[in-house]
């Protein structure tokens, strides 16, 4: 890095990679030599998704526990964060910025907001489809409401919570794009900050979708090893 | 008007800024008022318009035709997870960058943006056709065509509806965007903030929010109302 900037402006000029990055066009070279300012956007935008899709996941699960009991919940549950949903992100960020302000804040509140009905309509899903007969099994052998939910009904719904899990993460990753509308960082700002130089726009626009991927496989691979019982089932 | 509205602070300014114009932050024309609303969301809706109607006629043929052979599953189902895991401002950052700021360019990535939900929803809802339905269709000599046109496509309208309310609220959702790519849109007061100042960018931002809201409840309304009645019935059958 230090030697890069000693060789000072003119003979920048005069590299070949300089007329690649004029035309705004893809520079492995300069992509080598600027990967660090990507880094902590990188970073801001793990941050981003997660804390959000965890927040929204603790929201929306007990929500959807609670309304599995009590029926008479879900519509208005479902129409409240169907319009939380359905409100655009970018919207979003800068109707709440007169209330919380610019920052991180404002950005994981649109975010939330954003996962609850994806979250709450899986879980609620998931624990529907748990077969009666496994329910009464469980009644009979002496299960609480509460044990029944913990130890069966939940773990079965698994498959279900975690297909919405993975929906919600690869979306947010998605929004979070956005999130420096609301001064939240992430690697949206990256991309806004030149996106007419295509080396730019394939790094900062890359590391979305790869973060995308894994933090998808992540969740795939966690759902593998809590339900080992459904690879049983598949090999039968 | 400004007056009355003083209760509502930031928000008051911002609903102001939708029916009165005022001075330019940055000098010279006017800002605000309903016509300029009107000037950035025709733009806005047409743009959705042309989007939605070319995502359309590419996808409900291909995902009707892919559900009627049953092939191409795996393609139809993972157009969506794809879909997905590329941001919309990533999407069209590429194109910006690779094809050029214009309409055309920008309706393209509208475009793709649109068709996995509605693909993915038109194979689903023909795959779904219970297959006794369609056996029966073909033993009273329906050919293929006429198989997808009679019995399919209405028994899957509910769903490829689904799949197209989807797409259109993504699709005014990501509009907003547009001036990115050098289309004038209800984004402009967001992206140009010092043109037409913080109110002008929240009032951007509500009417926005507004339209979305519109698109998914009337596409609902819409997607109720092209549900074939025998499936109606069906439902309240199975929900008793």
């Amino acid at each position: 890095m230090s030697s890069w900037i000693a060789q000072g402006g003119l003979q920048i000029r005069e590299d070949p990679t300089e007329s690649c990055e004029a035309d705004n066009g893809f520079c492995p070279d300069w992509i080598a030599e600027n990967f660090d300012r990507y880094v902590d956007p990188f970073f801001e935008h793990v941050y981003l998704t997660v804390v959000a899709v965890a927040i929204g996941f603790a929201i929306s699960f007990t929500l959807a526990v609670i309304a599995y009991r009590r029926r008479w919940l879900i519509n208005p549950v479902t129409q409240v964060t169907g319009i939380l949903y359905t409100v655009p992100s970018v919207a979003a960020f800068f109707l709440l910025l007169p209330v919380t302000g610019r920052g991180k804040t404002t950005a994981l509140i649109a975010l939330v907001a954003y996962v609850l009905l994806i979250i709450f309509r899986n879980v609620l899903t998931g624990l529907d489809n748990v077969p009666d007969e496994t329910k009464d099994a469980g009644r009979g052998m002496g299960l609480t409401d509460r044990q029944l939910l913990w130890r069966v009904e939940v773990p079965l719904a698994m498959p279900e919570i975690m297909a919405g899990l993975r929906i919600a993460v690869t979306t947010t990753v998605g929004l979070a794009t956005l999130a420096f509308f609301a001064g939240a960082g992430g690697l949206g700002g990256q991309i806004f900050a030149d996106i007419n130089f295509k080396s730019n726009v394939v790094v900062a626009g890359g590391l979305a979708v790869l973060l995308a991927g894994l933090l998808d496989g992540l969740i795939l691979l966690g759902q593998r090893a809590i339900t080992p019982w459904t690879r049983a089932a598949a090999a039968r | 008007m400004s007056t009355t509205l003083a209760f509502l602070g930031d928000f008051g300014d911002a609903i102001d800024f939708v029916f009165n114009e005022r001075p330019s932050p940055a000098g010279g024309a006017e800002v605000g008022g309903l016509a300029e609303m009107w000037e950035l969301m025709r733009p806005h809706l047409w743009l959705s318009l042309v989007s939605m109607a070319i995502a359309c006629a590419i996808s409900i043929p291909l995902g009707l035709w892919l559900g009627h052979i049953h092939k191409g599953g795996f393609l139809a189902i993972n157009a969506s997870n794809v879909g997905r895991a590329v941001p919309t401002l990533a999407l069209i950052a590429f194109f910006v960058a690779f094809l050029g700021i214009g309409f055309w360019n920008l309706t393209l990535a509208l475009v793709l943006l649109a068709i996995p939900p509605i693909l993915t929803n038109a194979y689903t809802g023909v795959t779904q056709v219970d297959p006794d339905t369609v056996d029966s269709a073909r033993g009273m000599g329906m050919t293929g065509a006429q198989v997808v046109r009679r019995v399919e496509l209405p028994l899957a309208l509910p769903l490829i509806f689904g799949g197209i309310r989807i797409s259109a609220v993504n699709v005014v959702a990501t509009a907003t965007i547009a001036p990115l790519a050098g289309v004038v849109t209800l984004g402009d007061p967001i992206i140009n903030v010092n043109t037409y100042g913080d109110e002008g960018r929240l009032a951007a931002a509500i009417v926005v929010a507004l339209l979305a809201v519109v698109t998914e409840v009337s596409l609902g309304a819409l997607q109720r109302s092209v549900t074939p009645r025998g499936l109606k019935l069906q439902r309240k059958e199975a929900t008793t």
